[in-house]
């Protein structure tokens, strides 16, 4: 890293404040509507050129976190600055200028790539909207992000159904990349991949985080991938971020019971030396009702008497360790 | 007694498609013993399902066939059964749990009259004694209030919870094999261990064994106490899940642990991924299946398919290198 660029990774690329994202479901007829709270205050930053990982179960807000970053849906309240640049509520066709420089890929390579378009147009699609060269320099630039993700330039011509999973994942990377973007969300990119290929993909982005300092929103709930491929992981739990620290810290030292008990779900490829899981009793409550204090009270092995009765700030315990539980205040 | 509950001999299932026939699984040896659990673990389209489907003899045909082999069920090749005497021992003797609770499970009947289903047809029970039966079932499983939530729909339960009540169905009548066809990959980390651990439970209490069938490595070291590694619809190595993670054999076992991120080392190193992917079961290679991804080829893997043979005690692989190299070891010692 040069010094020049040392500077710069001082700054953030994404700096999301307070970020709620409500949904409102019908309760009855004459009955107001039911909130479901599916991010509720979420805070975070990610540096320039590092991994941020989101880790959480199923239904705990991860991906709608990531969709409001990009505005894919509209956040209920919450600010969020790409750049220094607050684009919480500038219009979509202000946003476009944005778009470019930030991108997603999905969990699905099946379902994200239209089956009727070839590969070629595909990938030309965004350069179009986006109004970038002419047909002759839309082609040069095709063909060298095939090559950089690692299919062939002969590909241009063939539909999504002639490709493999993992052929298709990299199709999703290779429109991503393909508007030069600093910041990419990537929604799960490897989770619908077979093990063999899982590796393989991940090998790949982070060959491309190298070569075109990218940062990355990574959602994930493989946690032996995160802590592979993350430099700072956050745990959320029921629309909040309970824990946040670099990734070794994380693994290591564990502050929140849910990270906890996460971390000791992992089940590892090897047969030695079994460690002691920490069982959670019930379920994630309904993001509905939501309980007053603690919203991981009803599960947690160490609640106390105030974890009932107000919500845990999110607050620095460690230098760059944050964590929202009565037990570190 | 012997010491096999089920023999799998030269299992072959094959489809018959318009673009020609796919090999599903493609002359598979197995076998289960009395009491323990048999991983069977493999990438999506291996044939680990399709071993499944055939033991309970619910390959579709057309267009699919079970073109040959033998499956010895307390020594009685069930291949061979009427469809009726077939159902007499599908639920009742060997019973399966399905990947996806919420698909596998009816969602307009309540689970306690899913559960008494199989009690009502298999053990005659009337519909009371069935759902008494439900309950216990359920509670057997670890759902809190099982009284209640035998009245439970499915989709009012969590995924933990439906894929418990697909294990309560599965051992309703007493199964002496359970086969589950990846029952944790749907579920939440959290809910997965507890999961594995209720079924590892439930096995001793009850004396059954099982074939558990995943593509993740952390369940087999979890839960297995034998392994079978499955390759384009062949057993690529074969032996108990200790040997296999103390000295992986065959090239492709070696890939799939390399894959996996280790982090007994300080520095982050990139992940050894196997290049390239699965052939196609429709067009398979002449030799050995995975000769066009594997670091350690030779000619002859070109040409001939490797048997699988014994490269060390008890422990089976398909692989011309590593036979080679454990022949010349024995020779060397002897």
């Amino acid at each position: 890293m040069t010094a020049e660029t040392k500077s710069k990774a001082e700054s953030f690329i994404l700096d999301v404040q307070g970020l709620k994202k409500h949904f409102y479901i019908p309760a009855g007829l004459f009955k107001k509507p039911k909130a479901v709270h599916a991010v509720d205050g979420v805070d975070l930053k990610i540096e320039k050129g590092s991994v941020l990982s989101l880790v959480g179960e199923s239904g705990c807000g991860k991906s709608t976190t990531g969709r409001c970053i990009l505005r894919l849906l509209e956040p209920t309240s919450g600010r969020i600055e790409f750049e220094n640049n607050n684009i919480t509520s500038i219009t979509q066709h202000e946003l476009r200028a944005y778009r470019q420089r930030m991108q997603i890929i999905f969990q699905d390579p099946y379902a994200s790539l239209n089956p009727r378009m070839t590969v070629g147009s595909i990938l030309e699609e965004p350069l179009i909207i986006h109004g970038i060269g002419n047909k002759a320099e839309r082609k040069e630039r095709i063909s060298s992000i095939l090559e950089k993700v690692g299919l062939e330039k002969e590909s241009t011509g063939k539909y999504p159904h002639e490709f493999s999973g993992g052929q298709r994942q990299r199709i999703g990377i290779a429109r991503a990349l393909i508007l030069n973007p600093v910041l990419i969300v990537a929604d799960e990119p490897i989770s619908a991949l077979d093990v063999s290929i899982q590796a393989q993909i991940i090998n790949l982005l982070e060959d491309l985080q190298e070569e075109f300092q990218l940062s990355f929103f990574f959602i994930a709930h493989d946690l032996n991938i995160v802590r592979h491929f993350s430099d700072r992981v956050a745990v959320m739990y029921l629309g909040k971020i309970v824990e946040m620290a670099d990734a070794n810290e994380l693994y290591k030292r564990p502050q929140h019971p849910y990270t906890e008990a996460l971390l000791s779900a992992i089940l590892t490829a090897d047969v030695k030396g079994k460690k002691k899981r920490i069982s959670l009793e019930g379920d994630i409550p309904s993001p509905i009702d939501l309980p007053r204090g603690c919203r991981f009270y009803s599960r947690c092995p160490k609640r106390m008497k105030i974890c009932q009765e107000r919500e845990p700030e999110f607050r620095e315990t460690d230098k760059g360790h944050f964590v929202a539980c009565y037990l570190y205040e | 007694m012997n010491e096999n509950v089920l023999e799998i001999k030269d299992l072959k299932t094959y489809f018959y498609t318009t673009d020609g026939i796919v090999k599903a699984v493609d002359g598979i040896n197995l076998s289960v013993k009395r009491g323990s659990i048999l991983g069977i673990v493999g990438e999506s389209g291996c044939g680990k399902s399709m071993t499944a489907m055939s033991i309970l003899n619910l390959v579709p045909q057309p267009p699919g066939k079970i073109v040959s082999g033998e499956i010895l069920y307390e020594g009685k090749d069930i291949l061979k059964l009427k469809e009726s005497e077939m159902r007499a021992i599908r639920g009742a003797k060997i019973s399966m749990i399905f990947q996806e609770p919420m698909t596998a499970l009816n969602p307009v009947f309540t689970v306690g009259e899913q559960i008494a289903e199989a009690l009502r047809a298999h053990k005659g029970m009337n519909r009371r004694e069935a759902m008494d039966k439900a309950a216990e079932l359920l509670s057997l499983v670890n759902i809190p209030s099982a009284r209640d939530r035998i009245k439970d729909y499915p989709h009012q339960l969590s995924g933990g919870m439906r894929q418990r009540v697909m294990i309560a169905m599965a051992i309703s009548c007493s199964p002496s094999i359970v086969i589950a066809d990846e029952p944790t990959t749907a579920l939440d980390v959290t809910v997965q261990a507890q999961v594995l651990d209720l079924l590892k439970q439930l096995m001793e209490k009850m004396g059954m064994s099982m074939i558990l069938i995943t593509h993740d490595l952390g369940v087999i070291a979890e839960a297995a106490n034998d392994v079978a590694v499955m390759y384009a619809g062949r057993i690529v190595e074969y032996t108990s899940t200790e040997g296999l993670f103390a000295a992986p054999t065959h090239p492709y076992t070696e890939g799939l642990l390399n894959s996996i991120p280790r982090f007994d080392k300080k520095k982050r190193e990139r992940l050894k991924a196997i290049p390239g992917v699965v052939p196609r079961l429709l067009d398979l290679p002449e030799g050995c299946k995975f000769y066009g991804r594997c670091g350690i080829a030779i000619d002859r893997c070109k040409k001939e398919e490797p048997l699988l043979k014994e490269t060390a005690k008890g422990h089976l692989a398909r692989c011309w290198v590593r036979e080679r190299a454990n022949y010349l070891a024995v020779k060397g010692n002897g």
